[in-house]
């Protein structure tokens, strides 16, 4: 079984962390991924850089910025990461923009996730309609689980849709913005979460975009099965290295 | 084959709608309701009655016969420098805040480059009297001072976009990330043939008053409807989009596309997507587009703010690679010679844009009897300032 399935499975929230492979250094993909392991995170999301992130806010923007500076690369990356599976299980995520696939030619692309041991992928700007028609064979050749977005706008419909192709979870988007632009979430978020955790979906729901603390954490949990923090912890990295990030962590829970 | 968009949003391989989640409502809503809204009575009466009276339209066809003196043809220009707000841009901003308005929206957004599109933008929300939001490179703003100033005097608020090379397209991921933003009640007026399925149609759509007009005109001027040659400059592509699309399906007419070739082709320093481009998906579309091996999106250059994009819209990707369009680069110091040139010789100070347009007289030879029509897609007023620098006026 995929390690994401199995993980979903355990009764418990799931603390998922994003951060750009490359940065602060080229180098520190690796240990930063060790180090999330060791301090209790359940599942990380590996960002492949890109240069043109649009659904990205600021903070991710400049650590997609300095990390291609870097000279990070989809090649670098998957060097980096050959031979992770020899020191960390917990699920890794690849999530990057859908054109450095496309380049790296997406079937390559998904074999070498398959190889190293990623779990899933998640492409904002390839949508479900096109992946379900000419991509979702190939994933499910190499046995990767491609996450999919929905937001408070996405149509009951298109949830169900979005459900039914899915085969993990479900990337909850918690309000209309790009990543890293709010601070706490209000009585809307609330029903938001709410009426999708009523919905009884066949996939689990995680939630991202505006978790930065304990507080957002638990909020946004209540409902769903976990959620993702990704400009914090840049933020974090950005003020102090590639270090104390198990004191990050701890702030969380 | 057809050379319009087919039912699912592409040309081609080309096209469709590669866009996040959080787009989806906002674009599926668009696609689901242009064809119906463009083509009530009620919004055809409207659209054409401000074209008229408020554009200016028809904008002259006008034989430039100094010009086809030198280069032995029979030259007409296709005058959109004319137009209100001086460029074709207006042509497409007039039918989208009319579409934006029978959706409901309240907020208009917008990119842009030269300046003209977000004057053309700010121009029709003061008409409306809607909120106006236009993005900007922030080397843009600089190198185009006078439209900057133009759209603050039409209400508009102007944010610089700070990241990449601070051009067109960092201005687009700047109002594409507004647009996440404000879901509910804003529309995204796009100036190019660019974006999501069904922007690069609906732009084509808005801007094809272009060669319908060059029809009837040329029937009067040269007893045809069809010329010999349509000629237009390529960034995103829309007035070259509205100056083809009569003739795309008119084997007889040939096509030419004129993309900035910036210090060369080769120099590092260009905008020529037809020649260094590869597949790829940008600004939520699949199309020729300027990038590394690895995916990155290429920082273009171009003298010229309106060109100076790393991609071209679908439709032009599509007539590239079938061939139906031929495609030339044009440098720089060819660009402003050429604009010198027709200012000489025809009293018209165009757009540097536009003016890449004209320089393709001296890449191909045309016969005696060809009759060539070139879009001259915008005026010169806002580019002075840079013709100035450079001929040191």
């Amino acid at each position: 079984m995929n390690r994401i399935s199995q993980k979903l499975q355990e009764d418990k929230k799931i603390l998922s962390i994003y951060f750009s492979a490359g940065y602060p250094s080229l180098n520190d993909t690796v240990q930063i991924i060790q180090d999330l392991e060791k301090s209790g995170i359940d599942m990380i999301e590996i960002g492949l850089p890109f240069s043109d992130p649009l659904a990205d806010g600021p903070t991710i923007q400049a650590s997609s910025t300095t990390a291609l500076q870097n000279g990070m690369t989809t090649q670098i990356l998957f060097d980096q990461l050959k031979d992770i599976r020899k020191s960390v299980n917990i699920p890794l995520v690849i999530m990057g923009y859908f054109n450095p696939m496309l380049q790296y030619g997406v079937e390559a692309f998904c074999q070498k996730c398959a190889e190293i041991g990623i779990d899933g992928l998640i492409i904002p700007d390839l949508p479900v309609d096109v992946y379900a028609d000419e991509y979702k064979a190939t994933f499910d050749k190499y046995g990767l689980i491609n996450v999919f977005l929905i937001t408070p706008q996405t149509s009951e419909e298109r949830i169900r849709f979005i459900d039914s192709v899915s085969d993990g979870f479900i990337y909850m988007v918690s309000s209309a913005s790009v990543t890293g632009s709010q601070s706490g979430f209000g009585n809307t978020q609330e029903a938001y979460f709410k009426r999708i955790g009523e919905m009884n979906l066949k996939n689990p729901q995680i939630v991202g975009f505006g978790i930065s603390n304990a507080e957002t954490f638990n909020q946004a949990t209540q409902y769903a099965k976990g959620a993702i923090i990704g400009s914090a912890f840049i933020t974090h990295l950005k003020e102090n290295g590639s270090s104390k990030i198990g004191e990050f962590v701890k702030t969380i829970r | 084959m057809s050379y319009n968009v087919n039912e699912k949003g592409y040309y081609g391989e080309f096209g469709g709608a590669y866009i996040p989640e959080m787009l989806y409502p906002n674009v599926e809503e668009l696609r689901q309701k242009y064809l119906e809204i463009t083509a009530e009575p009620e919004f055809k009466a409207e659209f054409n009655q401000l074209l008229k009276d408020y554009v200016g339209r028809p904008s002259p066809l006008y034989f430039a016969k100094r010009l086809s003196e030198k280069y032995n043809t029979k030259i007409y220009l296709k005058r959109e420098d004319l137009n209100h707000t001086g460029a074709h841009k207006v042509n497409n901003t007039i039918g989208q805040i009319l579409v934006a308005k029978r959706l409901g929206k309240k907020r208009i957004i917008a990119e842009t480059g030269a300046g003209q599109h977000g004057v053309a933008t700010a121009t029709v929300c003061a008409l409306m009297g809607m909120d106006c939001i236009v993005y900007m490179g922030e080397i843009d703003i600089a190198r185009q001072a006078p439209n900057v100033a133009r759209m603050k005097m039409l209400g508009a608020e102007v944010r610089p976009a700070l990241s990449g090379s601070r051009t067109l397209k960092d201005a687009t991921n700047e109002a594409i990330r507004d647009w996440i933003n404000n879901p509910v009640d804003t529309h995204y007026i796009i100036g190019s043939a660019i974006g999501p399925h069904p922007y690069p149609d609906m732009v084509t759509r808005f801007q094809s008053i272009i060669s319908e007009e060059i029809k009837w005109q040329l029937k009067e001027k040269e007893g045809r409807e069809n010329p010999d040659y349509v000629v237009a400059c390529i960034g995103g592509g829309s007035n070259a989009a509205g100056t083809y699309y009569h003739f795309l399906h008119e084997p007889e007419v040939g096509i030419i596309a004129v993309e900035a070739a910036g210090k060369g082709v080769n120099s590092g320093h260009s905008a020529a997507t037809s020649k260094l481009g590869k597949v790829g998906v940008i600004h939520g579309c699949k199309t020729l587009l300027m990038q590394t091996p690895d995916g990155q999106i290429t920082e273009p250059y171009s003298i010229s703010a309106g060109l100076d994009y790393p991609g071209v819209g679908p439709m032009h990707a599509h007539l590239a690679q079938t061939g139906r369009g031929e495609f030339f680069s044009v440098t720089d110091d060819e660009a402003m010679n050429a604009g010198l040139q027709l200012t000489k010789l025809e009293g018209i100070i165009p757009a540097i844009e536009s003016a890449h347009a004209f320089a393709v007289l001296d890449q191909k030879k045309f016969k005696p009897t060809d009759v060539v029509v070139i879009s001259l897609s915008g005026r010169g007023d806002k580019d002075l300032d840079n013709y100035i620098d450079y001929f040191k006026l």
